[in-house]
């Protein structure tokens, strides 16, 4: 058939991360944890290779009778999320390897919650969106708990499965409500459903689904899985968890509100406003008692998604374009930060607490000045991209009229300021209590490529995330 | 009336042959087999469980990795029952796209299979 050559075409990056990952599977089935190389390697490669394909070579149009939407909004959002799982790959490699844990699952996990965010951004009805969430879900929650014989970690992935699969209930009763209400799956029927009338019952369904996904970005209040996970996983896996599945999120979320509901914006903005108000407020003001980075970290990543929230509530091409560039910013200087903290240890321990970092600057100044620069740019110090990436959002909201939220959002990020200057303070000022352990190159490199992009390569690369940005927000077909 | 009972009368015929060589077999063991009862052979064969104890317990985690696998298989049956009753019907373009899209589905469970073996998992010792 015809029609289904063309939809394989659309899907290519899926299809071709699916087969990969199952040649992967017999690959280390037979030759065992010897092949950890290989199956790495391989995986780093067919994922650069697909986010290459996502970029240039995938014709736009909807695919599988509309369950697939391939357009420039996804093939944006699918090559930053493939080329942070490549990242996710190489650092999660040298660091198992580090613990003599290495094994061939890792990577073959990562590709498996690539192809499910990948499916995410394309989905263009509520049964690919769930497919999408749990094959990346599933794959997550194995990740977060990779390290079985750490109680810890296992008490991480216990924590995340089973906050996720209530979160997984709340959006398919979501999805429920709103098929049995508006009489179809697929976002543009619901889309023109609701436009001749929005009853009570899609209403009720569009706020469970909503709930959903906000438990999926860590958006408080559905947020508390999200410091307890960050803490106890290996660290290179919450690299992963800050990064690629909140793009995919995002992207999904805005696929959802903007092509699902675009006339129901009065509605849908009341809670994307009273999350993103109350994101900001936890991240900002928990964050400030955190002795422990990764905890500080995922407090932060509630707080950044609040920013983006406050973006998206404007409902128009330009909330679209602030969350892409925000989500792309953040992504890359998140990454760069947990990068850090995989390459630094101390006596072979790794430093995960504030006091550890004491002195950093005279042990590791290399490591101190990137932590430095990513911390600067969290804050949101111009010119370095935290700040372009909240200048767009907060841009967006006000030219929306919704200049109270961003004010609100604004106070947020002062106050949030507070603990990465502890953190920059306690590196520059305090006394060092020992020697640190050299770094590992691959986190090294990923940490230094991701402060070299805080400086002096985001004014090249802001021109090219905003213009296409610009371009893949044109997809959602607004105004 | 009568033609619309006779449609079922396959059914009662296949029930009356089930009944009957079920009965066979019971009277057969009753009357042919040797019979020496024991302790063993007289309690409750229930799963490796005793049969009548608290729910609340522990037990060996492979039970459940056993279980997860006997679900996997027992869904591809759920699948291929409606797959194979429709596909002879639908038109041939369909239908060679139905099978290709069965037989990938049923390569993925053998390769999960084969993984699983080679894991170890199915090794009860």
């Amino acid at each position: 058939m015809n029609n289904i050559t063309d939809s394989l075409r659309m899907a290519h990056p899926e299809v071709i991360l699916s087969a990969v990952t199952i040649l992967l599977t017999a690959i280390g089935a037979f030759a065992g944890r010897k092949a950890s190389l290989v199956v790495s390697a391989l995986a780093v490669i067919s994922l650069i290779g697909v986010a290459v394909i996502a970029a240039i070579g995938v014709p736009v149009g909807i695919a599988f009778g509309g369950s697939f939407i391939s357009d420039a909004a996804a093939s944006y959002a699918k090559v930053g999320i493939y080329l942070m799982s490549a990242v996710a790959v190489i650092l999660g490699y040298g660091w198992l390897g580090r613990l003599s844990a290495r094994q061939f699952e890792y990577p073959l996990l990562i590709l498996l919650a690539a192809t499910g965010m990948g499916i995410m951004v394309s989905a263009g009805d509520l049964i690919s969106l769930y497919i999408g969430i749990e094959l990346q879900s599933l794959a997550l929650y194995v990740l977060a708990a990779f390290r079985r014989d750490d109680p810890k970690a296992s008490e991480a992935g216990l924590k995340y499965f089973v906050l996720g699969a209530l979160s997984s209930g709340l959006l398919l009763y979501g999805a429920s409500l709103i098929y049995g209400f508006a009489g179809s799956t697929h976002f543009d029927v619901i889309a023109a459903a609701v436009k001749a009338g929005t009853g009570t019952g899609v209403l009720f369904g569009l706020v469970f689904l909503i709930c959903g996904l906000a438990f999926k970005v860590s958006a408080a209040p559905f947020h508390m899985w999200t410091p307890d996970v960050y803490e106890g996983a290996p660290t290179p896996v919450v690299a992963f968890f800050t990064a690629a599945p909140k793009l995919a999120a995002m992207v999904l979320i805005l696929r959802v509100l903007y092509t699902g509901f675009p006339d129901n914006i009065e509605q849908w903005r009341q809670i994307i406003l009273l999350i993103a108000i109350v994101s900001v407020g936890v991240g900002a003001f928990a964050g400030l008692v955190q002795s422990n980075i990764k905890r500080l970290l995922a407090y932060s990543s509630i707080a950044n998604m609040g920013y983006v929230l406050i973006g998206l509530s404007a409902g128009n091409h330009e909330g679209a374009q602030a969350v892409l560039i925000f989500m792309s910013l953040y992504m890359i200087d998140a990454t760069g930060f947990f990068a850090a903290l995989t390459a630094l240890s101390r006596g072979g321990k790794p430093m995960e607490t504030i006091a550890d970092m004491a002195g950093l600057s005279r042990t590791n100044p290399a490591m101190a000045i990137t932590i430095t620069l990513l911390a600067f740019s969290a804050m949101g110090i111009p010119p370095l991209p935290g700040f372009w990436g909240k200048f767009y959002v907060f841009k967006a909201a006000i030219d929306a009229g919704q200049w109270p939220i961003a004010v609100a959002g604004l106070v947020g990020s002062v106050v949030a300021a507070f603990y990465y200057l502890r953190l920059v303070k306690v590196m520059w000022l305090d006394d060092s209590p020992g020697a640190v352990d050299k770094g590992p190159l691959d986190a090294r490199i990923v940490a230094f490529a991701s402060a070299l992009f805080a400086f002096p390569l985001v004014m090249i690369g802001l021109t090219w995330i905003e213009h296409y940005s610009g371009y893949a927000a044109d997809a959602f077909g607004l105004l | 009336m009568t033609a619309f009972l006779l449609q079922y009368l396959p059914i009662v015929i296949f029930l009356g042959v089930a009944v009957a060589i079920g009965l066979v077999f019971m009277v057969g063991a009753l009357v042919v087999a040797p019979s020496a009862p024991d302790a063993e052979k007289l309690s409750a064969y229930e799963c490796g469980f005793p049969a009548f104890e608290d729910s609340r317990m522990k037990f060996d985690v492979r039970f459940y990795l056993v279980s997860i696998l006997f679900i996997i298989f027992d869904l591809e049956v759920a699948f291929l029952f409606p797959w194979a009753v429709t596909l002879m019907k639908m038109p041939h373009g369909a239908q060679i796209f139905a099978f290709t899209s069965m037989m990938v589905f049923l390569a993925d469970l053998t390769l999960g299979y084969v993984y699983v073996w080679k894991k170890g998992a199915l090794e009860w010792e």
